[in-house]
């Protein structure tokens, strides 16, 4: 069956489009406490969907517009089954609220506490995680420069720097709180140390990434450190500080959203997420997640999308055109 | 009555789809490998070769046209493990000793241990590398990995070797030395040897016959029979026979290239 | 002993032009003397009537700055002593002892690791070999990793909480959440990582996919595995001590931390905060000494 289907794409559109829209229509029944026939229906139209994203999958195309195409809608479709079969176990189970919400219980609360939400997200996101990712990765990045044209102090920091890159960090939280107060200081401060150690480390790697050959070129040209640095060092070393960057994307929410557990005025991502939990106000903490996760993801593909006119000559990315 | 063909193919295509077009790597190929034959496919990048013994391996399919192995369509002969198959670099694992890695191929097809053991012994004998047996792939030289390479293809005792440019990657020396072991090895074992290089010094030393091969499409040009002795050695390369063979397959390979450049 | 270290140039300007050992004890003394300097502003505003009480003086200033009860910053030697105190003269199994905080944190965290390994590992054995599970699961497992996925470890426990789990299991579960996307990651790769050649060979042997996974793609994806692991147990650590934050645990590092936090105790969170330091580093090297006898036994150069 699949195999026929793999030679007929309008046929595999429609199986899924068909099957995934009668989902959603049961979606909307499930509240009814529905018998076994309808379990066993939505068994059925889980699996037709499943063999006609199996088939949409291993469609093969000559035009690259199509397969990429195909590569956003296989995961996309994945996806929107998965949220449609939990609404239909939480509604048609009838499991409480207090153990996990369904996706239209939490939609609804997102879009009635925008306010709260919004409030949340500049305290926690704009005023922690963007400075402290900004000022550590930026300290990271100097004391790697520092350490290039000083060996000595390489020698000493880089071994501490990989000790520390391992540690779990966010424990410093509590003293921050201790030190700069429950309000957005202290969770700068936090994300300031999580995210200075991974730039080090990739910076310093990145910056002894550039081969001996192009060395030994700029040499036989005369070129002064600066020269070097500016002209070879920098450029080779920049896949090195893209990874600490999107590293640090993800440890500075992280770092942030932890921070505020230990203190906090009565605003941000993790206070709200901390207290909901404490009332069963799960839908809440959903809609914060959910937030949480649409800032990580943006915040993480904005850096990939520089990344990738920064280093375009990288052969990563030549690579992943191929395929 | 003519010994019996190993491989047989008849108007031979293959077409690979991709998003410049379709390229046409083999176009009506035809061929017979009787059994004992030494047969090289010599041509220039592109010209098809190494897709060709990758279709007798049924490591790739033919769009059109019959091909048999052994009589069999060739997805049956893989299935009854009718060859052994030498790739251009040795593809040693390197986390397996050396007799571990010709234990490989024995281990899947479910050899017993007494007999793992015994073949292992016999074919590293083969390519003269006993002794080495507890080494790990990378304490040996380029040349003596691609060795225990053959000796892994050797080790489940196929009727049919298929070699793709098993010493491209080696230095001129080392692969002089590797020919004549070769040739030695195939007067010794009476395998039929498929051989794929870009050679033709190598081509002509070692082949019973010589398929020369041109790209745009992939076809075959020229099918050279020699006539050198069994026990020949290095030294036939400096003779006129040798000169006049290398002088045909040359003419071939030119002439396959003069409408495409 | 720091000549000792630099093998190969065993004069003193050797050592400083060459090896890590010496820079690195330098900087950790450079750090210590701030470190100790620091302590002496920081605390100034608890230490200032003290010193005034005292009839001021420099020794007075440096004896009490460095020896407050709950200070702002607490001298090393404080924090040394606090964890020699907890560590040494309590007995381990009393909830006075840091051993034994440090155990239930450990606890929860090897469990979670072992989960989330296993876990990791059969997700990835399962993506490589269906096409349909790569292209739709693949993408959202690597979107996934954008997100802070700690911020939700307060909910895992309370809910897995009101259903009746509680202890070590839920921990663990956070722990095991951390760890399976590296694990996950790094296997897909470390799987796929055989050449075409080398998949070309198990089939010219007609091997079946269990024979190519247990004889080629498993030993070429273990060193791809090891890599993971190390960022997984580290991982796993902090996911057991966030795990004990939120609900006021009464045991395991984090409980330390956030006790320390609310009755000001600074010493108990910088001892606990070494303690962890100590339990990271310890397990990432346990998961590096495996790596290396495992790579040894595999034929690795030395």
């Amino acid at each position: 069956m699949i195999a026929s289907l793999r030679r007929n794409p309008l046929a595999v559109i429609a199986l899924i489009a068909v099957s995934a829209v009668l989902l959603w229509l049961m979606a909307h029944q499930a509240a009814l406490k529905p018998g076994a026939t309808f379990w066993l229906g939505v068994l059925v139209l889980w699996a037709l969907i499943w063999i006609g994203n199996d088939a949409l999958s291993g469609l093969s195309t000559a035009s690259p517009v199509a397969a990429r195409l195909r590569n956003l809608a296989v995961p996309a479709i994945f996806g929107v089954t998965l949220l449609l079969l939990w609404q239909l176990v939480v509604k048609g189970f009838g499991i409480p609220l207090v153990l996990l919400p369904a996706p239209s219980d939490i939609w609804a609360k997102l879009i009635t506490s925008l306010p709260t939400l919004k409030a949340d997200f500049i305290q926690t996101f704009l005023r922690a995680v963007l400075p402290g990712w900004i000022i550590g990765s930026l300290a990271g990045f100097l004391v790697a420069i520092l350490c290039d044209a000083w060996g000595f102090l390489k020698r000493g920091l880089l071994p501490l720097g990989n000790l520390f890159a391992a540690l779990p960090i966010v424990g410093v939280a509590p003293i921050m709180v201790m030190w700069f107060g429950f309000d957005w200081q202290s969770k700068v401060a936090v994300v300031v140390i999580m995210t200075f150690f991974p730039m080090l480390v990739n910076a310093v790697t990145g910056l002894q990434a550039a081969g001996a050959l192009e060395r030994d070129l700029m040499r036989s040209y005369g070129a002064s450190y600066l020269d070097t640095l500016l002209k070879l060092r920098l450029p080779a070393a920049m896949p090195f500080i893209f990874n600490a960057l999107k590293i640090n994307s993800t440890l500075a929410l992280i770092g942030a959203i932890v921070a505020e557990f230990f203190g906090t005025p009565i605003v941000g991502m993790g206070f709200r997420i901390s207290t909901e939990v404490g009332r069963l106000g799960l839908d809440m903490v959903w809609a914060e997640i959910a937030v949480a996760a649409i800032a990580g993801s943006a915040f993480y593909g904005v850096i990939a999308l520089v990344e990738r006119a920064v280093t375009f000559w990288h052969p990563s990315y030549r690579a992943r055109k191929g395929s | 009555m003519a010994a019996a063909s190993v491989i047989e193919a008849r108007e031979l295509s293959l077409t690979f789809e991709t998003a410049d077009g379709p390229v046409y790597a083999l176009s009506k190929v035809n061929l017979t490998v009787q059994d004992g034959d030494f047969v090289s496919f010599i041509g220039p990048s592109g010209c098809g070769k190494t897709t060709l013994l990758r279709v007798i391996a049924d490591l790739e399919q033919a769009s059109e046209g019959h091909i048999s192995v052994n009589g069999m369509k060739p997805d049956e002969a893989r299935r009854k493990r009718a060859y052994g198959y030498v790739f251009q670099a040795p593809a040693l694992y390197p986390w397996r000793t050396i007799e571990r890695n010709v234990a490989l191929p024995l281990e899947i097809m479910g050899f017993s241990a007494a007999e793992r053991a015994e073949r292992i012994a016999r074919n590293l004998d083969l390519v003269n590398l006993k002794g080495f047996e507890k080494k790990f792939p990378w304490q040996l030289s380029g040349g003596m990995q691609q060795r225990v390479s053959i000796a892994r293809a050797l080790a489940v005792d196929p009727k049919l070797l298929l070699m793709d440019e098993p010493f491209g990657a080696l230095d001129e020396i080392v692969r002089d030395k590797l020919n004549q072991q070769l040739l030695e090895l195939w007067g010794r074992t009476k395998k039929t040897v498929v051989f794929v290089t870009h050679s033709i010094p190598e081509a002509v030393f070692l082949s019973t016959h010589i398929v020369v091969m041109s790209p745009r499409p992939g076809r075959i040009i020229d099918v050279i029979e020699t006539k050198f002795p069994k026990d020949r050695t290095l030294d036939i390369r400096e003779t006129p026979e040798f000169l006049k063979v290398a002088h045909r397959v040359r003419e071939g390979l030119r002439q396959g290239h003069s409408y495409d450049d | 002993m720091t000549l000792a270290a630099t093998r190969s140039r065993p004069s003193l300007a050797g050592a400083f032009a060459h090896g890590s050992t010496l820079p690195v004890t330098i900087i950790v003394l450079i750090v210590i003397v701030v470190w100790y300097l620091a302590a002496i502003p920081m605390n100034r505003v608890l230490s200032e009537p003290l010193i005034a009480a005292a009839g001021g003086g420099l020794g007075n200033t440096l004896s009490i700055s460095w020896s407050l009860p709950r200070p702002v910053l607490p001298a090393p030697h404080q924090v040394l002593i606090e964890l020699w105190n907890t560590v040494f003269i309590v007995a381990p199994w009393r909830p006075k002892s840091l051993l034994y905080h440090c155990w239930v944190t450990l606890s929860s965290t090897l469990l979670g690791f072992i989960l989330g390994t296993l876990l990791g590992v059969g997700l990835a054995i399962a993506i490589v070999h269906v096409k349909a599970l790569s292209r739709s699961l693949m993408p959202w497992i690597i979107a996934s990793q954008t997100i802070p996925i700690l911020a939700i470890a307060p909910m895992v426990i309370v809910v897995l909480g009101s259903i009746g789990l509680t202890g070590l299991l839920p921990k663990s579960l956070i722990s095991m959440y951390l760890c399976f996307f590296p694990v996950t990651i790094g296997m897909v790769k470390g799987l796929a990582s055989p050449d075409p050649m080398q998949l070309d060979l198990m089939r010219t042997y007609n091997a079946s996919t269990a024979q190519v996974l247990w004889k080629l793609r498993w030993p070429a994806a273990l060193p791809f595995l090891f890599a993971s692991l190390k960022v997984a147990i580290a991982i796993a650590l902090v996911g057991a001590i966030v795990g004990e934050l939120p609900t006021g645990a009464q045991a395991g590092i984090g409980a330390r931390l956030l006790n320390g936090s609310y009755y000001g105790q600074t010493q108990q969170i910088w001892a606990a905060l070494v303690a962890a330091a100590v339990m990271s580093s310890g397990l990432v090297w346990l998961v590096g000494f495996i790596e290396r006898r495992v790579a040894l036994a595999m034929g690795g150069r030395p």
